[in-house]
C-alpha cells in the first residue's frame, strides 16, 4: 500500500508524542520530565494542526506550551534540585504499574476495534466566526451558560491560589 | 487526511493515556504527578477533536469542550502548584509519602 504524505506525517507526529510522553513519565531527572512534557505538548498541537483545528492548536500552544509547562518549570526551581535524579521508583511499583496501564490499554483498545466507528465523510467546517458566537450565546447550541461557569471558576481559582501560596505575616517574621 | 482513519487516531490518544496513567501510579515527587495529569487531559482533548472531525462534523460541540478542558486544566494546574508551594514551605518535601498529615 502507497502511504500518502499526510499518512506519514500523522504517524511521525503521533510517534513523537508518545516516544517523548514515554520519556516524560519515566525519566529520572525532574527537569528533562519537564522538558519532555514540552515536547509532548507541542507534538499534540502540530497533530491539532495536521487536523486542520488551528484555533484549538492555537489555544494548546498558548495556554499548555507557554502558560502550564512553565508555570511547572517555575515550580521545580522554587522545591527541586533540578540537576539530581530523583530515586528510582520501587521494582514492584513499576512492574504492578506497567501490567496495570497494559492491561487497561488493551482492553480499551479491543473495545474500541470492536466498535468500528464508521466517519461520516462530510468534511469538517468550522470557523472563527461561528465559535464566537456560540460560545456567547444564549439560544439553542449557545454556550453562554458554561462560559460563565468557567470564568466564575477562574476567579475563584486564581484567588485560591493566592490565598494557599501567601505567606502568614507570622510565618513572614519567622 | 481521510486516508487515515479514526481508530489510528484513538491508539494514539488511548496510549498516551496509560503512559499518563503509568506515570501517575510510578511517581511519587508531585510535580511529576501532575505532569502525567497533564499527558491524560491532553489525550482526552485529542478524542473530544477526533470524534468530532470524523463523527459530526456539521457541529462544533467537540472544539468547545476542548476549549472548557484546556480552561479548567490550567485552573487545575494552578491550584496545585500553589499547594505543592505550600506543601515544600511546611514539609520541605514534595514527595508524596512524606506528606502524611496535611495539617497546614
Amino acid at each position: 500500500m502507497q502511504m500518502t504524505a499526510s499518512q506519514i506525517i500523522f504517524y511521525l507526529i503521533s510517534a513523537f508524542i508518545l516516544g517523548a510522553g514515554l520519556l516524560a513519565v519515566t525519566t529520572l531527572k525532574v527537569f528533562r520530565a519537564a522538558i519532555w512534557l514540552l515536547f509532548s505538548l507541542i507534538g499534540i498541537a502540530a497533530l491539532y494542526f495536521w487536523m486542520e483545528v488551528e484555533f484549538i492548536a492555537a489555544v494548546q500552544v498558548i495556554v499548555y506550551v507557554g502558560g502550564i509547562v512553565v508555570l511547572i518549570i517555575f515550580s521545580i526551581f522554587l522545591t527541586q534540585h533540578a540537576g539530581t535524579a530523583m530515586d528510582k521508583p520501587a521494582t514492584m511499583r513499576t512492574i504492578a504499574a506497567a501490567i496495570a496501564a497494559l492491561l487497561g490499554f488493551a482492553l480499551t483498545w479491543m473495545l474500541i476495534q470492536q466498535y468500528g466507528f464508521q466517519a461520516s465523510g462530510k468534511t469538517f467546517e468550522w470557523s472563527m466566526q461561528t465559535i464566537g458566537t456560540q460560545m456567547l450565546g444564549t439560544g439553542e447550541n449557545g454556550f453562554a451558560l458554561p462560559f460563565e461557569a468557567v470564568s466564575m471558576l477562574l476567579l475563584s481559582a486564581m484567588v485560591g491560589c493566592i490565598v494557599i501560596a501567601i505567606k502568614s505575616k507570622k510565618e513572614r517574621d519567622e | 487526511m481521510s486516508e487515515v482513519p479514526l481508530h489510528h487516531i484513538l491508539f494514539v490518544s488511548t496510549a498516551l493515556f496509560f503512559i499518563g496513567m503509568y506515570g501517575f501510579f510510578t511517581r511519587r515527587n508531585m510535580i511529576t504527578m501532575l505532569m502525567a495529569i497533564e499527558l491524560m487531559l491532553n489525550s482526552v482533548n485529542i478524542n473530544f477533536i477526533a470524534f468530532n472531525k470524523y463523527l459530526f462534523p456539521e457541529k462544533m460541540d467537540g472544539i468547545f469542550f476542548t476549549i472548557f478542558i484546556i480552561a479548567i486544566a490550567a485552573a487545575e494546574a494552578a491550584v496545585a502548584i500553589a499547594i505543592i508551594i505550600n506543601l515544600y514551605r511546611s514539609h520541605k518535601s514534595i514527595d508524596v509519602e512524606e506528606a502524611s498529615e496535611m495539617k497546614y
